[in-house]
């Protein structure tokens, strides 16, 4: 009886680790996921070419540590400083945009700092700052957080700056901040795809959007296999081809919510 | 071929100390294969650790304490009754068996053994019920039922009837006097100066530690030796 | 109070159409957790007894170290399994992250510390007690801690149950080690976590609904099949 209970824990650990035929990891940035665009992309590949593509859901910053690690075989991010990085230190085998959407700027209906009828983004941001009105940040090192960083530089705002008294940052995932935010009724910069996704608004309104510097381009970087042999390059190949072609495109582009569409395809 | 009787057992200057104090000694006595010896004193005498001392409970601190075979071969002839029994968590039956499966017994055949046993001290229709569930005087007969189910060749016995009533203590007795029939020699201690006249042999009066006095039974009642048996039987308290 | 009962009306809902994703997660909540804990207590029950039966040189520094173990906080154990079975890391070879196998791992190294100190505080307790009785029969030490194992059976089984507890509800070691992936590692816990992040607090709290069913029912099976309260006081 005692060996039948050990055979049965030991089939059960094993096939827990079993690998699957045609599968590949892939990590992804929180904004990505929470659109809800891979509900619609994955079974759509799964059906074209067979494959199954596990995602990771992280920040962009674990996203790059795992790409370097080799922990996953491709990565899809929305930081290209942070690409170009990457693909420096030999971590990567080149980059293909895929797609983009905008930054929004989200606050209260009542908007006391009244960035509404702000010429631009650094002016948006700047008012909230001298109104110290509650701004909720990712402040987790992803892609989004860095494009939000760079805009507080181009307002001429100093990390310093940034009181806490005011400037809260969530340290956290998209819909994590967007709740934060939510909580405290705060101004947040969100991508639009989350936000148009994003289930808990209570108060909170779109105040600000179409600067061009809210730009938001999205790249796929397959990992390189120089450096870690195990990735399964071929697959990682036919996802790319998958990704930049027109079936993809419909696909994005189609995607809608609300009669909105979250993403503009634009690979070559 | 007849096994070779680990008595007599014998005592030399063996003494015991615990954390400064001595418990026991120096004890110099030999303990006859016949006999049903009754160890008796006041409180704090060091009866109790005297007879941990013989059965192997506790390792003499100086002095030798020596059996007429090696020591690891006389532990399995040996038994011992707590003064207050220590059941184990299972079946009157199961507590009984166990010390004969320990020994290699099959379960089953121990198990009849041990229902045997049980209705040898009046607790057969008890075989199934769950230890805990005994009074006073029917854990205590489990207790011996268990440490005479491998026949032993001595019983050590610390105060077993402390707690009991009269028809309690009555069977005890009567199991204890049958067993030293069949042949096993019994070292009891007791406060109980009748019981102590009813079955002792021989009598050890025991006092700080040491052998105050020994003497056969008839002897030791009648006419003590020392001052201080003499107060003791006559129910004085000894300082 | 909404959200509550729209989370008993989404766990209800869920439940009855037999939902297929809910389906699989639990069934893998249990596999990883029942895996893991079956595991530690065959590692952590009998070490428990040893410990509490052998008198060696360290005795007192072991007791002490299982003992702060149990504090051991699971997101870091998740951390340092992540970077040991990493492909950067020294077990890398095994592809072991972010697969069941791995948040298996990361919960045995949680709960066995947890189930061998309560082994060993009740085996501890029932050797004061059968002491003088074991030596005196002259039993041998695989005897004894035989004997004492099966005779606390019960504590070791409350043993095992409060790690199973641990294990079920937990989730940080099994989010950095399994990566909460759809339809391969995602288990009820990082499930919840992933909703309340989409702000789907009815959903979450659905889930949440059904893995304290799971985990009542798991108690209570294990209570019955013992019929811990039917016979004896222990």
């Amino acid at each position: 009886m005692k060996f039948g209970l050990v055979f049965a824990v030991a089939a059960s650990v094993l096939s827990a680790g079993a690998a699957l035929a045609d599968e590949l990891k892939m990590a992804v940035t929180t904004s990505f996921h929470n659109s809800g665009l891979s509900e619609v992309l994955l079974p759509e590949i799964q059906k074209d070419l067979g494959l199954e593509v596990q995602l990771l859901v992280v920040g962009t910053g674990q996203a790059i540590r795992l790409g370097e690690a080799g922990d996953v075989d491709a990565i899809l991010v929305h930081s290209k400083k942070a690409e170009e990085k990457f693909l420096a230190g030999g971590n990567g085998t080149h980059r293909t945009e895929i797609m983009y959407n905008d930054f929004v700027l989200i606050g209260p209906a009542t908007d006391p700092a009244g960035i509404k009828a702000a010429n631009d983004a650094a002016a948006a941001l700047s008012a909230i700052k001298q109104a110290k009105a509650e701004f909720a940040s990712r402040g987790d090192d992803s892609g989004t957080h860095k494009k939000e960083l760079s805009l507080w530089s181009t307002a001429g705002i100093d990390k310093e700056m940034l009181d806490p008294s005011w400037y809260k940052a969530a340290g956290a995932g998209m819909g994590a901040t967007l709740n934060t935010a939510s909580g405290m009724n705060a101004y947040v910069m969100s991508d639009r795809a989350s936000w148009l996704k994003f289930a808990n608004k209570g108060e909170l309104e779109l105040l600000f959007a179409g600067d061009p510097v809210l730009f938001n381009q999205y790249a796929f970087l397959p990992v390189n296999p120089e450096k870690h042999p195990h990735v399964k390059a071929e697959l990682v190949l036919k996802l790319e081809e998958w990704l930049v072609s027109e079936r993809a495109q419909t696909l994005i582009n189609g995607y809608t919510l609300n009669g909105e569409a979250l993403f503009t395809f634009n690979a070559k | 071929m007849v096994e070779r009787s680990i008595l007599p057992l014998r005592l030399t200057k063996a003494t015991l100390h615990r954390s400064g104090k001595t418990l026991v000694g120096p004890v110099d006595m030999t303990l006859a294969p016949e006999g049903f010896t009754i160890v008796m004193g006041p409180n704090g005498a060091g009866k109790t650790s005297l007879l941990r001392l013989m059965h192997g409970l506790e390792r003499p601190s100086s002095g030798r304490v020596e059996w007429a075979v090696d020591e690891v071969a006389s532990r399995p002839r040996q038994a011992y009754v707590f003064q207050q029994p220590t059941l184990m968590r299972r079946t009157a039956l199961d507590n009984v068996a166990y010390p004969l499966i320990v020994h290699g017994m099959k379960r089953q055949a121990a198990r009849a053994r041990a229902a045997e046993a049980l209705r040898g001290v009046g607790l057969g229709d008890h075989a199934g019920k769950q230890a805990w569930y005994l009074s006073g005087g029917e854990r205590q007969k489990l207790a011996l039922a268990r440490a005479l189910i491998r026949n032993p060749e001595i019983l050590f016995l610390d105060e077993p009837c402390a707690s009991l009533d009269g028809r309690a203590i009555h069977d005890i007795e009567h199991i204890l006097l049958t067993a030293h029939a069949a042949g096993t020699r019994i070292v009891m201690i007791t406060h109980d100066h009748g019981q102590a006249r009813r079955l002792a042999s021989d009598v050890v009066f025991v006092h700080h530690g040491r052998l105050h006095e020994t003497a056969p039974a008839d002897a030791f009642f009648v006419s003590p030796q020392t001052q201080e048996a003499h107060a003791f039987l006559k129910g004085d308290i000894l300082i | 109070m909404n959200d509550v009962l729209e989370g008993l009306r989404q766990a209800a809902l869920l439940i009855v159409t037999f939902d297929a994703d809910l389906m699989q997660i639990s069934a893998r909540s249990l596999q990883v957790t029942l895996t893991a804990t079956l595991i530690a207590s065959a590692i952590g029950l009998p070490l428990g007894g040893w410990v509490a039966v052998h008198r060696f040189r360290y005795r007192r520094s072991v007791i002490a170290l299982m003992n702060a173990l149990m504090g051991l906080p699971p997101v870091v154990v998740g951390l340092l399994v992540y970077l040991m079975l990493s492909r950067s890391g020294p077990f890398g070879v095994f592809g072991l992250l972010f697969t069941p196998t791995a948040m298996i791992i990361a919960q045995v190294v949680i709960l066995t510390p947890l189930i061998a100190s309560i082994a060993h505080q009740a085996i501890r307790e029932l050797w004061a007690e059968y002491h003088d009785l074991l030596i005196s029969m002259n039993t041998t030490r695989g005897q004894r801690i035989r004997t004492l194992l099966w005779d606390a059976r019960r504590a070791l089984l409350t043993a095992a149950l409060a790690g199973f507890g641990r294990g079920i509800g937990e989730v940080g070691a099994i989010m950095i080690v399994g990566g909460n992936i759809d339809q391969a590692t995602r288990v009820l816990t990082t499930a919840i976590a992933l909703e309340t992040g989409k702000g789907n607090f009815a959903l979450a709290l659905g889930l949440g609904f059904v893995l304290i069913g799971i985990a009542i029912a798991v108690n209570m099976a294990i209570h019955f099949a013992s019929k811990t309260e039917v016979s004896s006081r222990w």
